[in-house]
């Protein structure tokens, strides 16, 4: 695993966050959360930190990070593609469509191109079921999209005329 | 009221409030098989996760079976331990394991060890009913333990050792369901981890998911070498153990056996370690005499209280957790590292037989000397001063190999001169063993008087902290005493806190000392077996002659020859050592 260097004042990031749950271990899910909101994803160099500031082991705090798939070592893409896998979406193909955007993209889940420009996930149910199955990049839904879509989805982005809005932040 | 009744396959009892369903059959008995549950009796020690689900028992009223090892009694309660209910649902958990589990029992490590083996034989199953993917990691290989994790059954347990009782914290559960496994952060490898190699996670993992690293082919080699002189040393805590593996009742001391056996295994010399556990005393007697005296003539920067140093784990965990207080334990090598490296010198020059051409094997209750002996500064131009270092058990399995009928042995003695050693040295093996060893020689240098009484029963025990003072004519000297990584991470917070007024501390890293190493028979979680073997050590230091290190005839001779005397430069350069800031 490449090691990155946590500029200053993410690691001070980090700290804040940690004492805002009093350092305590039993926080530890609640940290995570709130660092991965911060970051976007929780690299191993990040994880140290988490496990010093709350007199834990890393091995405790990866243990954690990989029980929950909530939780990403991976930085996001700069289109991040999610797609449901809620029931609904589900038995009207969304596995199809993942297979496809996989193949596509020649990732696994949680994994990110080697341009970063897009990184896969799933997600439990949205709430637009009536759409199913949904695929969102970033913050753009994309409805009822078959596996002879994505191919579309995919170009749209990589040629650059994707909507600003649907950058991740 | 604080006893509960209750009825266990139709036998009514009457056990403590608040004890399992487990421990109450146990009182009267009943066997109820386990494979997570592992609880080392009055030393604090329990894995209780209730993962497995073997030790199901069907209670009346109830609709679940329960988990007999997390299951608390309660009046009136009535057991059966081995309805066809409980029995199936055993059979089904324990198939399922299996059905994840490579096969290879016939060449695997743990074989006629393993917890599982023993369970599938003792539920008689003879058929997996369930055929499922099974997992395929990559194996991990550290200069002392393997982790083979496709072979785990996360019962956890060498987690709880590794978190709870030692605090290193390296193993973890990661991942979820089918995936789960313990492994380091990061799945990286043990030898980039913060592992100290104890191997407490070995002596518990009732698999052969961990093992140690195995050098008895390396040894088999040596020993069919024309061009090489091989010698050997054995541990102390070795001869309290090594019966076990023969089938011997556990305590049996086999000192005279034990030489026999190494000679009749073809190795040249059969020498001592305790020979080097005196030496270590000497010099780490001396190096406290010299640091104490500095505090009395109003030193303010001399290190006190001066800590022990032949615990190779202990070592490496210093030097990773408290860098900072790197410079308190003593310098003095470990007894293993001081053997090898008078072997490969004063040894070796006296029989006139070159470096290289020397090998020393040495015979430890541990799975961190393997590691210890890797250290380069343990080398001299890449050559080794112990060039492998086997386990009692690995021990046991070669004298297997060479056909030695081991219990008709007859007792024959060590060679000279690195073979004569004396009680202090045996009691090395146990903890408390070590500063008792020091006290008996500190004492005598210090005051220039004979000790008034050899045994000093306020240091031992099994408890895990201890504190005694002594009493040095006058001048009382606070001892310290942890046994068990977590016991000494305790000790080193209050002396980082200023709270300490110790002047000596002993640090073992395996719970009982080296009697209860990583490298040992397996206990199977049970402690009497640790009560047994300490008290052996006490037995065969009650038995030597010469009982203080001090009056060590050929320590005294290696000094005249060798050495001049203790902490002279010459010892500097081949008993002491530095450590290193691994953060
Ligand atoms: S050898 Fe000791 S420190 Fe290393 S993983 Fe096992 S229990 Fe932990
Ligand atoms: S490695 Fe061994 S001790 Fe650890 S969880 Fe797996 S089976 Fe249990
Ligand atoms: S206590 Fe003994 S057996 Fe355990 S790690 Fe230390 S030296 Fe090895
Ligand atoms: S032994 Fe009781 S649940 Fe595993």
């Amino acid at each position: 695993m490449p090691k990155i260097k946590l500029a200053e004042n993410t690691v001070q990031q980090i700290k804040e966050v940690c004492a805002e749950f009093g350092n305590k271990e039993g926080e530890l899910i609640n940290v995570l959360h709130k660092v991965q909101n911060k970051l976007g994803y929780l690299p191993a160099e990040v994880q140290e930190v988490i496990a010093r500031e709350l007199k834990t082991s890393v091995a405790k705090v990866y243990g954690v990070v990989t029980f929950y798939s909530f939780f990403t070592m991976i930085p996001k893409g700069e289109f991040p593609i999610s797609i449901c896998m809620g029931t609904a979406c589900y038995v009207r193909g969304a596995e199809q469509v993942l297979s496809e955007f996989k193949r596509q993209l020649k990732v696994e889940v949680g994994e990110s191109t080697d341009d970063g420009k897009f990184s896969l996930n799933c997600l439990r149910c949205v709430g637009a079921c009536g759409l199913a199955p949904v695929v969102m990049v970033g913050e753009k839904v994309f409805g009822r999209v078959a596996p002879t879509q994505v191919v579309n989805i995919i170009k749209e982005y990589r040629e650059g005329c994707a909507s600003e809005n649907a950058k991740s932040a | 009221m604080d006893t509960v009744q209750l009825t266990i396959d139709n036998k009514p009892l009457v056990v403590k409030k608040g004890a399992t369903i487990l421990e109450a059959a146990k009182s009267i008995g009943v066997h109820i098989p386990t494979l997570c549950h592992m609880k080392l009796d009055d030393m604090n020690i329990e894995n209780k996760p209730g993962g497995c689900r073997v030790c199901v028992v069907e209670v009346e009223g109830r609709r679940n079976l329960a988990p007999a090892c997390c299951t608390e009694v309660a009046e009136g309660m009535v057991v059966h331990s081995h309805s066809i209910r409980a029995i199936n649902a055993r059979r089904t958990v324990v198939e399922l394991i299996l059905s994840d589990h490579p096969a290879d029992c016939l060449i695997c490590a743990k074989s006629g060890n393993c917890e599982l083996q023993d369970m599938a034989h003792h539920l008689g199953i003879r058929e997996i009913h369930y055929k499922g993917e099974q997992s395929t990691y990559r194996e991990d290989t550290s200069p002392a333990i393997i982790r083979d994790v496709d072979k785990c059954i996360m019962c956890r347990r060498c987690e709880m050792m590794c978190n709870e009782v030692q605090t290193v914290g390296v193993l973890s559960a990661i991942n979820r369901g089918f995936n789960s496994v313990v492994s380091p952060a990061f799945e990286m490898n043990l030898d980039h981890s913060v592992c100290t190699y104890c191997g407490q996670c070995v002596a518990v993992c009732p698999t052969g998911a961990l093992t140690e690293v195995n050098q008895t082919n390396n040894v088999v080699r040596a020993l069919s070498d024309p061009a090489k002189t091989v010698i050997v040393q054995t541990a102390p805590a070795v001869r309290a153990a090594l019966g076990e593996e023969f089938g011997m009742e556990p305590g049996t001391l086999v000192t005279g056996k034990l030489v026999s056996a190494l000679r009749s295994l073809g190795f040249d010399k059969v020498f001592d370690t305790d020979f080097a556990a005196d030496l270590t005393i000497m010099e780490e007697g001396t190096e406290l005499l010299n640091r104490l005296t500095k505090f009395l003539e109003g030193d303010k920067d001399v290190q006190l209280p001066i800590l022990t140093s032949c615990c190779p784990a202990w070592v490496k965990f210093f030097e990773h957790q408290f860098p900072q207080l790197k410079d308190i334990p003593s310098t003095a090598r470990s007894p293993q590292q001081m053997f090898g490296s008078i072997a490969k010198t004063y040894f070796a020059e006296k029989m006139g037989i070159k470096r290289e051409d020397l090998v020393v094997v040495s015979i430890m209750p541990c799975v961190a000397k393997k590691y210890e002996c890797g250290r380069d500064e343990f080398k001299v131009d890449g050559n080794p001063d112990v060039d492998y270092a086997l386990t009692t058990r690995e021990l046991a399995s070669l004298i297997k190999l060479a056909n030695i009928n081991f219990s008709r042995l007859s007792n024959e003695d060590f060679d000279q001169p690195l073979g004569e050693s004396t009680g202090a040295g045996v009691i090395f093996g146990t903890t408390g063993g070590v500063i008792e060893a020091a006290v008996r020689t500190a004492y005598e240098l210090y005051t220039k008087k004979p000790l008034p009484k050899i045994d000093f029963n306020e240091l031992r025990g099994m408890e895990g902290i201890r504190q005694a003072t002594i009493d040095f004519d006058g001048f009382p000297i606070n001892i310290g005493i942890a046994h068990g990584l977590g016991n000494a991470r305790e000790l080193l917070k209050r002396i980082e806190e200023g709270e300490s007024n110790f002047h000596a501390i002993e640090i073992m890293s395996c719970p009982g000392g080296c009697i209860g190493g990583g490298g040992q028979p397996y206990h199977h979680g049970n402690v009497d077996i640790l009560k047994k073997r300490q008290m052996a050590i006490y037995q065969e230091d009650g038995n030597k002659k010469i009982r203080k290190s001090h009056e060590n005839p050929y320590i005294i001779q290696l000094y005249e020859e060798f050495l001049g005397k203790p902490m002279s430069e010459k010892a500097h350069q081949l008993l002491h050592t530095e450590y290193f800031d691994r953060t």
